[in-house]
């Protein structure tokens, strides 16, 4: 018995030795990847003419964000000729699936873009300067276009070639509840921190959620986290962070600070007490309900909130530490970029261009969007009805223009840094199993973890 | 002479003797050798097209993950040869350990509970399973089975959410005090995936020992009871031996789904808090399509697979070899 068992696993083993073997000689022995074909330099011939022939514009996009739907089916009306056919992705998905697919034979005309360091350097995405020169895009302010130009090979983000361009350019503040905020005697906004520090304390006192925020799955505490981080020192640091400028650092007093704080305000109980169990959604739900009398979060919601909550809430960008203090915030392009194999990129860029400057378009990026649309500097702004929360954003924006202060998220500076450090970092800090100094130390180091790669 | 031909057939041939047989053998036996083999060949060609498919949806896979496991690669670009670099950090970084043990964790919640209760649920419905009844007892016990996972994940992270049932019921009970967000904190996340990896794998090992009880020879158990043993001697001494191969097959499929675990922890946790309740399934897919780590993650990905042999292996041995 025994001896036929061991003859019988001899022979099994037998069996699968070749078929392992065959296993390895099927996957060749040589190295995986290959260099892909580096994208066309910058002085390319384009096209700015969109044509006549019928084409179908291969579109990759993100769900929940019906704007680039909206813009490409008023395109179609424009242009029956063109036709779209939209994929859409949640974005983390679009971040982990944009290489292959861009790499792919299928690759995208116009793809909502993650981080684009990592895409060009692998050569995946379309220089888009011949573009700019053709359409005259100098004529936009440099300022909306700078996160998205890259230097060679992608060494550094904020200068360079151009690698994308915004449907909308988003910014972030604090959306307040406005009955709640009457309650505990708020007239206008905070014009300082320390003013929306008392009046996170008067909510509490109050028995309110004095913030609404999220914290599973993405670290939705590092909106606040920044915000506070634009103010305690100079933006231009944190710029330069994200666009992985040699030298540059996280490990900074400002953001020590600004983790201060953020400590300051869980162990005081501002942020809800299962933030890391609350999701963007659920956050979303809980502020409508009216459970939070802040939230800081981005003008792609202010359609959402003006539907749901008509009247009810407003908008302010997050104030200095003075009155007197220059506007900073989080905004950043909604980035979409042209893959490098687009079979359509003339058409492509045609629609960027056409996005930002046709009139029925910019209309439909603020209404649809929330965001601004971008483009030339004299070109109007659509009219929104006063007295909506889109109507305080709109005008946020133009604020932060004015002073120059958009800041790009710190969750972008590099592929994984959002996932792999803030976000349990975060977590772990307004749980109290993380140190202020440990948590700037921890994102650092896994920067620079993923820069030598 | 004629043992040596019974043998031939049996597999020792395999190990190759080019060239085919013994010159100086008489000619029949020659031939009769030589339909033998002929035969063999055909059985190959019988499963040639599942070979081929098994080869190229398996065994490539695996030899290719063993390569990048060796190679730095973000998945596109040109790759850096490191040797074993990846292995290297799989077994010294700090958090990739902690993601390593938090699967052992597991196993404790979704096959030594599940088994244990298992057990004890199965002889208590085995009479009724018998009954008239039976299909409902056992489509029930094996509901939670066919639920997709995602929807368990997400069911359940309602009912350990702030204000979910779990909480209500303690609140309604007066007991305020322990109310918590289960997934949302560090003390308690772990043990609240694990809840719902105990609630997935319960009704598979309930039925899969009913089944095994409902093959055990009734004189065994009217013997033991003859001899004056009571329902617990019952259960150890007739129940549980009768019932190794199926405990076998039920620590098995279970312990692989706890160290391979990802649908339940990606729903309802993401890993978090921090890193509290991160397995390896959801690191492998974090470090491979989010940071574009292929190298690390295919290191990863070779080490759980030796684990869940390691863990399986003896198992199988201990419950399987005896009663051979």
């Amino acid at each position: 018995m025994s001896e036929f068992s061991t003859r019988f696993t001899r022979r099994r083993l037998a069996l699968l030795v070749p078929l392992l073997a065959a296993g390895l000689t099927i996957s060749a022995c040589s190295a995986p990847g290959s260099e892909q074909p580096k994208s066309e330099d910058s002085d390319a011939k384009v096209s700015t003419e969109l044509g006549t022939d019928p084409i179908t514009l291969e579109m990759y996009a993100e769900t929940g964000f019906p704007l680039a739907k909206a813009l490409a089916d008023e395109f179609t009306k424009q242009h029956p000729h063109v036709k779209f056919n939209i994929r859409e992705d949640q974005f983390t998905v679009i971040v982990e699936n944009a290489p292959r697919v861009l790499a792919s034979d299928n690759a995208p005309d116009i793809i909502r873009l993650p981080t684009m360091v990592d895409l060009v350097k692998d050569g995946l995405l379309k220089n888009m300067d011949p573009y700019f020169d053709a359409y005259g895009w100098d004529k936009f302010p440099a300022s909306q276009l700078v996160q998205l130009r890259l230097t060679d090979g992608g060494a550094e983000r904020g200068s360079g070639s151009l690698y994308g361009m915004g449907l909308g350019y988003s910014v972030t503040g604090v959306f307040y509840n406005k009955k709640q905020a009457e309650q505990i005697g708020m007239t206008q906004p905070p014009a300082t921190i320390a003013e929306f520090e008392e009046l996170l304390a008067k909510a509490k006192a109050a028995n309110l959620q004095p913030i609404m925020q999220f914290n599973k799955n993405t670290a939705g505490i590092n909106f606040p986290h920044q915000a506070l981080q634009n103010q305690f020192g100079d933006p231009a640091q944190i710029a330069d962070w994200i666009f992985q400028k040699k030298g540059a650092t996280f490990d900074t007093p400002a953001a020590l600070k600004a983790t201060q704080t953020i400590q300051k305000w869980a162990q005081a109980g501002y942020f809800p007490k299962d933030a890391n169990a609350i999701d963007y959604t659920a956050m979303m739900g809980e502020f409508m309900k009216g459970n939070g009398v802040f939230m800081f979060n981005g003008d792609w919601e202010s359609g959402n909130l003006d539907k749901n909550m008509a009247g009810e809430v407003g908008f302010f960008l997050f104030p200095g530490e003075t009155a007197d203090a220059k506007n900073v915030a989080m905004s950043a392009p909604n980035t979409f970029g042209v893959g490098a194999r687009a079979k359509n990129a003339d058409a492509a860029a045609y629609f960027l261009n056409w996005a930002h400057t046709n009139e029925k378009a910019r209309e439909i990026s603020v209404t649809i969007g929330g965001s601004h649309p971008g483009g030339p500097s004299d070109l109007s702004l659509p009219a929104v009805t006063e007295g909506t929360v889109l109507a305080e954003t709109l005008k946020a924006s133009q604020q932060l223009g004015a002073d120059n202060g958009a800041v790009d998220f710190t969750a972008n500076a590099t592929g994984g840094i959002f996932a792999s450090a803030i976000t349990p970092e975060m977590q772990k800090l307004i749980a109290g199993q993380q140190t202020p100094e440990g948590y700037v130390k921890a994102v650092q180091a896994e920067y620079e973890k993923e820069l030598s790669r | 002479m004629t043992p040596a031909f019974g043998s031939a057939p049996a597999g020792s041939g395999i190990a190759s003797r080019p060239g085919g047989g013994n010159p100086d053998q008489p000619v029949r036996p020659h031939r009769k050798r030589r339909w033998g083999r002929t035969a063999r060949w055909i059985g190959w060609l019988w499963v040639l097209p599942a070979l081929i498919m098994y080869a190229f949806f398996v065994l490539r896979p695996l030899a290719l993950t063993v390569q990048y496991s060796l190679y730095r690669w973000n998945g596109i670009g040109p790759a850096r040869w490191v040797g074993f670099e990846n292995y290297l950090t799989v077994f010294t970084d700090r958090d990739l350990l902690k993601i390593i043990s938090n699967a052992f964790v597991l196993i404790v919640f979704f096959s030594f509970i599940p088994v244990a209760l298992g057990l004890l649920v199965a002889s208590l419905v085995r009479r009724i399973t018998t009954g008239p009844g039976g299909t409902l007892v056992r489509t029930v016990l094996f509901l939670p089975q066919v639920i997709p996972l995602v929807a368990a994940g997400i069911a359940w992270s309602w009912v350990l959410s702030s204000s979910g049932l779990v909480n209500q019921a303690l609140r309604a009970v007066g007991l305020d005090a322990l109310t918590r967000s289960w997934l949302g904190e560090f003390n308690t996340a772990l043990p609240a995936v694990g809840v719902i990896g105990t609630w997935v794998m319960l009704g598979l090992c309930t039925i899969l020992l009913v089944t095994g009880m409902s093959k055990i020879d009734p004189s065994l158990y009217e013997a033991a009871r003859m001899d004056g043993a009571g329902p617990i001697r019952e259960f150890f001494a007739v129940t549980l031996p009768s019932l190794r191969q199926e405990i076998g097959v039920c620590l098995t499929v279970t312990i692989i789904a706890a160290l391979a675990s990802f649908d339940i922890v990606y729903i309802s946790t993401s890993g978090g808090p921090g890193i509290q309740t991160t397995v390896p399934g959801l690191e492998i897919y974090r470090l491979a399509f989010s940071q574009r780590q292929v190298g690390l993650a295919s290191a990863l990905g070779v080490v759980l697979m030796l684990l869940v042999v390691l863990c399986v292996l003896p198992i199988q041995r201990l419950t399987r070899g005896e009663k051979a």
